[in-house]
């Protein structure tokens, strides 16, 4: 039995007004080319200017992932010849990483671990290549959007504990709104290095990386696969080989891609045309206000503090915007159950049904723990409350007002319920004398009352007034 | 006849004459030189009315090396791989000088992608020396200096990474001036060693040199390592009185033991400066700082230079500009494009700092050469606590004669001949002017200041340009037939 021991790299796209160093727009295209300027093409004469934001939500990741944050912002060069790298290199941070020494918390069955970070690095994207039988083509939309690299300490021990910290990282992201993360647009990639070592072995073994790897579950399956191929190896005797291997997602196998003797010498070196900038730490501890809770904290809350089950907590936590969504319901003395309930039940039900984000809705928090206390109160039955949130959640009607046009709510003043039965009374006295004379008349009575408010009034509330008045 | 800056603005002023005539003028000249001297990549034929602009320079003609973006106009770098490149951008200098109304005449040929000072590896030929033609110019800016030594435009923009302006104007017999670096925006000027690269300017007289200075100086957003604008009024700063200022040159580099007959002259041409330095109340000392620093200037310079230039010249791979290589795989591709668009000189120095940046040699070559420009910089910086500047010939000899080899291993080569490199290592502003002739040739004087101090600078360097009488010569002034 051999211990797996995995390290992750992975690249996630920052969110910015432009790319890191160009004035070109930093926005997702599917026109090729169309977010270009001359600094991303590199051509003759150009130079990078950082962008700012691209600095900022990269310090509160790096915060975010509890690193240290370095004095000074210097970037170094990664030199290497590829048609996707025009200036024939990527700037990228080398010596002196934005945040360094880190950590990350997941939870995989229940269980607590840390993944500690090495660091996370602030660079360029590139350009992406689409290939062709006889030619390829390039796209420099993507060329220069700032991208951060975040590397952990090959402290994984499973393709479980990778997937988790892999949905803890883009957690972070989305929290800190840095990032859209989604893998679907190439935003967030992975390289995987995986190493096999004997329980009592104190040293690694060797390792195999496995480079860009674009999906959560294919990083989960590549791991798996690779895992497999290393223990026949070593089963049988043999020797694992250091190199890049490939993972293709179709057939589920990886294939050597480069030999550790054929490992590229990106001759890094600072980048001259970059020079040092000085980190306020003013600034940096203003970035560290601003990171709102995250989500493994608000999970705690959410199963601690308000017994909420852990299924329903992740649920919740899972999407920030549903989280911050169900915090304001709280605020609005929602009960911390119930909204639960109502908000991982029907509400995302219907979020699911119709596509919809719960930013898209109308059903605003207020209109929620309208709803809930409406039905707690008794005002409308839990049914009726089904009927007022759809109403609801299609016209963006508050449920007092859905509840009031619909006519359902109870009548349950006294005041109201008296004249009412006054009226009956006086309608039909001669079933008074019935009922004073031990007649089984009450009844009749009732259903007289519940005729006049088409059922609306509340039971028990009638039958008290009623008798009350019956025995003057 | 050549007219300076300062004359083209006042005939300019009072309708004596107009700017396309004086644009037409030095386009005549240019074609006329241009197969003899081969001063340009390209002349510009057309004029092109910027319209009248309240600046010291509208109207007035100029020059800019080719490797300096100008959109719609081929830019070269002088080498094959760019030879139909039509950059599609304008570097900062150039938008400034055509925001302030100056004639672009031609962009001028330099030694292949700025590396080299000899003026004889570009792509269109060799550069002629005006005063000479069996000798270089010197380069990398040769076309630039070559272009206002024969009158052909009154002020020429040049680029200078070791010396390649300011040893050219000293072969050329004109004023050759590197700012302080960052004080003018490199954006748009093809990167050699980004840490070493400044642009600068080439005139015929310091005064006119002030006055290109305070139009192409300032801060760009689109360059981080400019500097915030001065102020400074670079032209009102000439006449102010140099008395008092104190100079010093290195007496190792002027060491002259073994006798060396040329060296002798350009020591006794030297001395001739110190006079006239001492007539105006400049004090002028000696200084020795350690000669085994000052052998490894050149070794130092060519490991950092050759190493930002092979990561600097990676953009060149003929794939989305330049000469498109053939081959069946985009490396193959790269690879022909770059086999074939390089001479052999610039492959050279890219395998050198390829080499220099290997992993395995970084620590020794490459980090050992910046640690070592640390120690000059900061023994400069130590004497600038006693000194206003630096005063050393410009170069260890006259303009060298086509083919003509030095010793390259020589102290006088090694020292003399590339102190220049000082001003580069440290960003100093520094400029070299005429100071006579030797042997029927032009030899200039050089003068490198406190970093920002451009100003004193100029100033100094007017002063003693007054004082001799070398300002506004031309080449071939006696040429009746242009």
């Amino acid at each position: 039995m051999y211990k797996t021991v995995i390290g992750l790299e992975v690249h996630c796209e920052l969110k910015s007004n432009s790319k890191n160093f160009s004035s070109a727009k930093n926005s997702y295209s599917t026109i090729p080319n169309s977010n270009v300027s001359v600094v991303d093409l590199g051509y003759p004469g150009i130079l990078p200017v950082i962008n700012k934001e691209a600095v900022k939500n990269s310090i509160k990741m790096a915060l975010a992932m509890n690193c240290d944050i370095p004095d000074y912002l210097t970037f170094e060069r990664k030199n290497y010849f590829y048609p996707d790298l025009p200036k024939g290199y990527q700037i990228t941070q080398f010596k002196n990483p934005i945040g360094t020494n880190g950590y990350v918390m997941i939870n995989v069955g229940g269980k607590e671990k840390k993944i500690l970070i090495h660091d996370t690095h602030l660079e360029e994207d590139t350009a992406s290549l689409d290939h062709y039988n006889t030619y390829s083509l390039i796209d420099y939309n993507r060329c220069g959007v700032p991208l951060l690299e975040t590397v952990t300490e090959p402290c994984i021990n499973s393709a479980d504990e990778a997937v988790a910290f892999l949905e803890g990282l883009r957690s972070i992201f989305l929290y800190c709104d840095t990032s859209y993360a989604r893998s679907d647009r190439g935003q967030i990639r992975c390289d995987v290095n995986v190493s096999l070592m004997k329980e009592e072995d104190t040293e690694l073994g060797t390792k195999v990386e496995m480079k860009n790897i674009n999906s959560f579950s294919s990083v989960k399956e590549a791991i798996i696969c690779e895992v497999k191929r290393q223990t026949e190896i070593l089963n049988s005797g043999g020797k694992v080989l250091q190199e890049t291997r490939r993972f293709d997602e179709s057939k589920g196998i990886t294939y050597s891609m480069r030999s550790k003797e054929d490992a590229i010498d990106y001759k890094y070196f600072t980048d001259p045309n970059l020079p040092p900038i000085k980190l306020d730490k003013k600034w940096i501890s203003e970035l560290k206000e601003s990171i709102p809770k995250l989500h493994n904290e608000r999970f705690r809350t959410y199963t601690k503090d308000y017994s909420i089950n852990e299924k329903d907590a992740y649920t919740i936590v899972r999407d920030k915007k549903i989280s911050d969504y169900y915090e304001e319901c709280i605020k609005l003395k929602g009960d911390p159950i119930l909204v639960s309930n109502w908000l991982t039940g029907s509400v995302i039900g219907y979020l699911n049904k119709m596509s919809l984000t719960i930013e898209q809705i109308k059903l605003t928090p207020q209109m929620l723990v309208e709803l809930i206390n409406l039905i707690s109160s008794g005002k409308i039955s839990s049914k009726q409350g089904k009927t007022v949130l759809e109403r609801t959640l299609e016209t963006g009607k508050s449920p007092l007002i859905i509840v009031d046009e619909l006519g359902i709510s109870q009548i349950d003043n006294e005041e109201e319920i008296r004249k009412i039965v006054l009226e009956v009374i006086s309608e039909n006295e001669s079933l008074v004398i019935d009922y004073k004379n031990g007649k089984r008349v009450f009844d009749y009575f009732i259903g007289q009352i519940m005729k006049k408010t088409k059922g609306r009034v509340n039971p028990s509330l009638a039958s008290k007034i009623l008798k009350e008045e019956l025995e003057k | 006849m050549a007219l300076s800056i300062k004359e083209m603005r006042n005939k300019l002023d009072n309708d004596e004459i107009k700017s396309e005539n004086l644009f037409e003028e030095s386009v005549k000249k240019a074609n006329y030189y241009q197969k003899e001297y081969n001063s340009f990549v390209t002349i510009v034929s057309d004029y092109k009315d910027y319209g009248q602009r309240e600046t010291l320079l509208s109207g007035i003609p100029y020059a800019l090396k080719d490797n300096i973006s100008t959109k719609g106009i081929l830019t070269t770098a002088s080498s094959n791989i760019l030879k139909n490149y039509v950059p599609v951008y304008d570097a900062t200098i150039y938008k400034k000088l055509k925001e302030s109304g100056a004639i672009l005449v031609g962009k001028t040929v330099l030694d292949e992608l700025a590396m080299g000072g000899t003026g004889t590896t570009g792509h269109t030929g060799i550069v002629r020396n005006p005063w000479n033609k069996e000798r270089l110019i010197g380069g990398s800016s040769a076309g630039s200096a070559a272009a206002v030594a024969l009158g052909i435009v009154p002020f020429a923009i040049g680029s200078d990474t070791g010396d390649s302006i300011r040893k050219p104007a000293a072969y050329g017999g004109v004023v050759g001036f590197k700012p302080t670096y960052g004080r003018i925006s490199r954006y748009g000027l093809f990167a050699f060693a980004s840490s070493l690269d400044h642009l600068g300017v080439f005139t015929r007289n310091v005064y006119d040199c002030a006055m290109v200075m305070n139009i192409i100086k300032g801060h760009d957003d689109n360059d981080m390592t400019s500097l915030p604008d001065d102020g400074k009024d670079y032209i009102a700063s000439l006449e102010r009185s140099v008395k008092g200022k104190k100079l010093f040159y290195i007496k190792e580099a002027l060491d002259n033991s073994n006798k060396d007959l040329e060296l002798g002259k350009i020591l006794n041409n030297f001395e001739k400066v110190k006079e006239k330095c001492k007539k105006l109340g400049i004090e002028v000392f000696e200084e020795s700082i350690d000669k085994d620093l000052l052998l490894a200037l050149y070794p130092t310079y060519m490991s950092i230079s050759c190493a930002e230039a092979t990561s600097n010249d990676a953009n060149l791979t003929g794939i989305h500009f330049g000469v498109r290589g053939e081959g069946n795989t985009p490396e193959e591709i790269i690879k022909d494009a770059r086999t074939k668009g390089f001479s052999e000189l610039i492959k050279r120095r890219f395998v050198l700092g390829s080499y220099i940046l290997q992993k395995e040699n970084q620590e020794k070559l490459f980090l050992n050469a910046c640690r070592i420009r640390r120690i000059i910089v900061d023994k400069i910086n130590k004497l600038f606590e006693k000194y206003d500047g630096i005063i050393m010939p410009a170069a260890a000899g006259i303009a060298p004669k086509f083919g003509e080899s030095s010793d390259k291993l020589s102290d006088k080569y090694l020292i003399l001949d590339n102190h220049l490199v000082i001003g580069n290592f440290g960003g100093y502003p520094s400029i070299t002017i005429p100071s006579g002739f030797i042997d029927e040739m032009p030899v200039g004087v050089n003068i490198t200041g406190r970093i920002c101090e451009d100003d004193v600078v100029l100033n100094i360097a007017y002063q003693v340009e007054k004082s001799m009488e070398y300002a506004n010569q031309v080449a071939l002034g006696d040429d009746k037939n242009v």
